[in-house]
């Protein structure tokens, strides 16, 4: 790629509120603050990984950013062009440039279309491609994601979820992004199709020099394919930074918690963990001062009151917003 | 009480489903036994035939199409199939409970969930409605639902999913089962909760003593909990081992591929090993050893290609179904060697 070091996409506090009706007037009573202010960038060429547990909002990010959702205030400017004032011409383009592969193989596949219709519909529409070459087009895209292109006329439900998975890769890399929103792109296949599908991931990155803002749950998934990572809770990233350092050395008190939660294919390290006590809470009261403070080992009153900056420490860019982590 | 320790045997289990486009051989000669106060995890992709299996135990295969054609299930000394669907609907749910994936879809609805937990606890013990409903409480406290006394009317939507994975437990518990399946009891949940709901799992066995049964496609929940494993492919076991020993030495190269393909914390790598392939449709199993279109070894070898490897002792308490695994012998071979 060409500016390898300047940043493809820019997302300065973004901030997307759902707004909670009551009554008879559906008067506005409070808010859904699903994304608040969260701020990242991500290099051409490179991988930001967006790790959390299910509704801290990060699906919500990547929906924002493409303006499938409308985002309350902020900034995403992709290109130099911010996505969330443009126009509706220049939408289109910028969709063109920006594709999502998503979690679920089955939903997100019209079964009533085949494959041929689905990863041609983004050609036609934005390309005006038609007859024969859109034919050769539509099967060249299947043998790169290595599927055979005789399959072009069938149906999604011959195919199997990792199948699938590859099919929806096909239709996110139609109209060559150059970024790509990848959804938890394997969080519903099995293992040994995981691998595969993430190592298809890390070639055509290679082959198309292609960015991705990749969203998963996984810590472990999110360590082997990410260059950065960062990590939500309740609608705010608290803690980012190179993959290997947030690995080697986490910070925030969530992220520790997190790591120590997976489950490690090794029984000898059986019992040696950290626990978090309760639940996330709910987002449409969420507690004061810092959102993790409830379940937090280290939680002090300061952290009752005064909620945390994302600041960072040491100068190697890792960000954290936690008084604690701070002090050392 | 069952022999050497044992609370469960399975017995060359096959269940097979009749349909339209053929015979669907969803488990075929699964053997495994379940020690008492032990945990066994039956681990494998899906649609390998776990829940299958589990079903099986349970008798719940839906007819006429399902049906457990051969084998036997030994529990507690008695065989499970030869008994009359009322003596069957007395141990399932007192004597073996069952907690399923989705917490969300296996409470009812329209019940709170005192009622539900109620119903199962008066079917099965003689119990007036108010003792009944006095133990829900206690169980849902050590389940470690917070504020039992006012949860215990709720309606299921009420809860998050964690805590309702909570009810359920709380409710197979509730009759002090000797065994516990546990079909993916975690999948659905955050990882966070997903460590808080094993930790009970494994509390309510050191206080209860029952054995657990524990079904996943999570190979990291299997090496923190599970004593002993058996991996399961294309509906058969492929490999029984200690979990200790598994992890340490997978002895089948399936397990040893799936091993291998997980990205682990900690250990960087340019690229995941991959095992080629997908599995394959249970209505056109390949010929021989059904790993075989995609394995290392077998898919060059004759004798993988035709003939399948039945599942044997290897050493120490280790059993495998691989041609090429490492004190793998047929017993022509066996007597050879004597």
């Amino acid at each position: 790629m060409a500016n390898t070091n300047s940043y493809l996409l820019k997302v300065d506090d973004l901030k997307t509120w759902f707004p909670v009706r009551k009554g008879l007037m559906r008067k506005t009573v409070g808010y859904v603050k699903a994304v608040n202010g969260v701020s990242f960038a991500i290099k051409g060429g490179e991988t930001l990984g967006l790790v959390g547990e299910s509704g801290c909002g990060k699906t919500t990010v990547a929906r924002s950013i493409v303006r499938l959702v409308p985002a309350t205030a902020g900034e995403v400017i992709f290109e130099g062009t911010d996505v969330l004032s443009a126009d509706k011409k220049r939408l289109r383009q910028i969709r063109k440039d920006i594709s999502i592969i998503f979690q679920d193989p089955y939903g997100s596949l019209n079964p009533r279309m085949t494959v041929g219709d689905i990863i041609g519909e983004p050609l036609k529409v934005q390309k005006g491609i038609r007859g024969s070459e859109l034919d050769q087009q539509v099967a060249m895209l299947l043998s790169k994601v290595g599927l055979a292109p005789e399959y072009i006329n069938r149906y999604p439900h011959e195919f199997s979820g990792g199948q699938r998975q590859r099919i929806g890769v096909a239709r996110a890399l139609a109209l060559r992004p150059k970024l790509v929103i990848c959804d938890e792109p394997v969080s519903a296949l099995d293992v040994s199709i995981q691998s595969q599908i993430l190592n298809l991931l890390k070639d055509l990155q290679d082959e198309f020099g292609l960015t991705y803002l990749f969203i998963a749950h996984d810590l472990a998934v999110v360590e082997f394919f990410c260059d950065v990572v960062a990590v939500m809770y309740m609608g705010r990233i608290v803690e980012q930074a190179d993959s290997q350092e947030l690995y080697h050395n986490p910070l925030h008190p969530y992220t520790k918690a997190l790591m120590s939660a997976i489950p490690e294919v090794d029984p000898k390290l059986r019992g040696k963990r950290q626990r978090l006590s309760g639940e996330v809470p709910s987002i449409m009261n969420p507690p004061p001062g810092c959102p993790f403070h409830p379940r937090c080992p280290l939680a002090e009153k300061v952290c009752e009151a005064v909620e945390q900056k994302l600041e960072e420490i040491n100068g190697k860019r890792h960000l954290v917003a936690c008084w604690k982590s701070r002090e050392h | 009480m069952g022999d050497n320790g044992k609370l469960l045997s399975v017995e060359n289990i096959s269940t097979h489903f009749f349909t339209e486009d053929g015979v669907a051989q969803a488990v075929q000669d699964v053997s495994f036994s379940i020690k008492n106060g032990k945990t066994f995890a039956l681990v494998g992709e899906s649609g390998c035939g776990k829940s299958v299996t589990a079903l099986s135990i349970m008798r719940l295969i839906a007819g006429p199409q399902g049906k457990i054609v051969s084998g036997k299930i030994v529990f507690d000394g008695k065989n499970l199939l030869d008994l009359k669907e009322k003596q069957m609907r007395n141990i399932r749910g007192n004597k073996i409970a069952m907690i399923f994936q989705e917490p969300m879809t296996s409470l009812n609805p329209v019940y709170t969930v005192g009622n539900q937990i109620v119903e199962a606890i008066r079917l099965h013990q003689k119990k007036g409605h108010e003792q009944a409903w006095a133990d829900t409480v206690e169980m849902l406290h050590k389940v470690g639902i917070p504020d039992p006394e006012r949860r215990v009317s709720e309606y299921p939507h009420q809860m998050s999913g964690g805590m309702r994975q909570r009810v359920m437990i709380a409710m197979a518990v509730s009759c002090q089962p000797k065994l516990l399946i546990a079909d993916e009891p975690t999948t659905a949940l955050d990882v966070t909760i997903q460590a808080q709901i094993l930790d009970l799992l494994d509390k309510l066995q050191e206080q209860n003593g029952m054995s657990i049964l524990l079904i996943t496609h999570d190979l990291g929940v299997v090496a923190e909990r599970a004593d002993d494993v058996a991996v399961m492919y294309a509906s058969r076991i492929v490999e029984v081992a200690e979990s200790k020993f598994l992890f340490e030495k997978p002895l089948h190269p399936y397990t040893q591929g799936l091993l291998r393909s997980l990205p682990r914390l900690g250990i960087s790598a340019k690229r995941l090993q991959t095992i080629a392939g997908t599995v394959p449709d249970p209505l056109h199993f390949p010929t021989g050893c059904k790993f075989h279109p995609r394995c290392p070894i077998g898919n060059s070898d004759k004798r993988c290609q035709s003939i399948e490897p039945g599942l044997r002792q290897v050493c120490d308490g280790r059993c495998v179904a691989c041609w090429y695994a490492p004190g793998y012998k047929t017993e022509q071979e066996k007597k050879n060697t004597n």
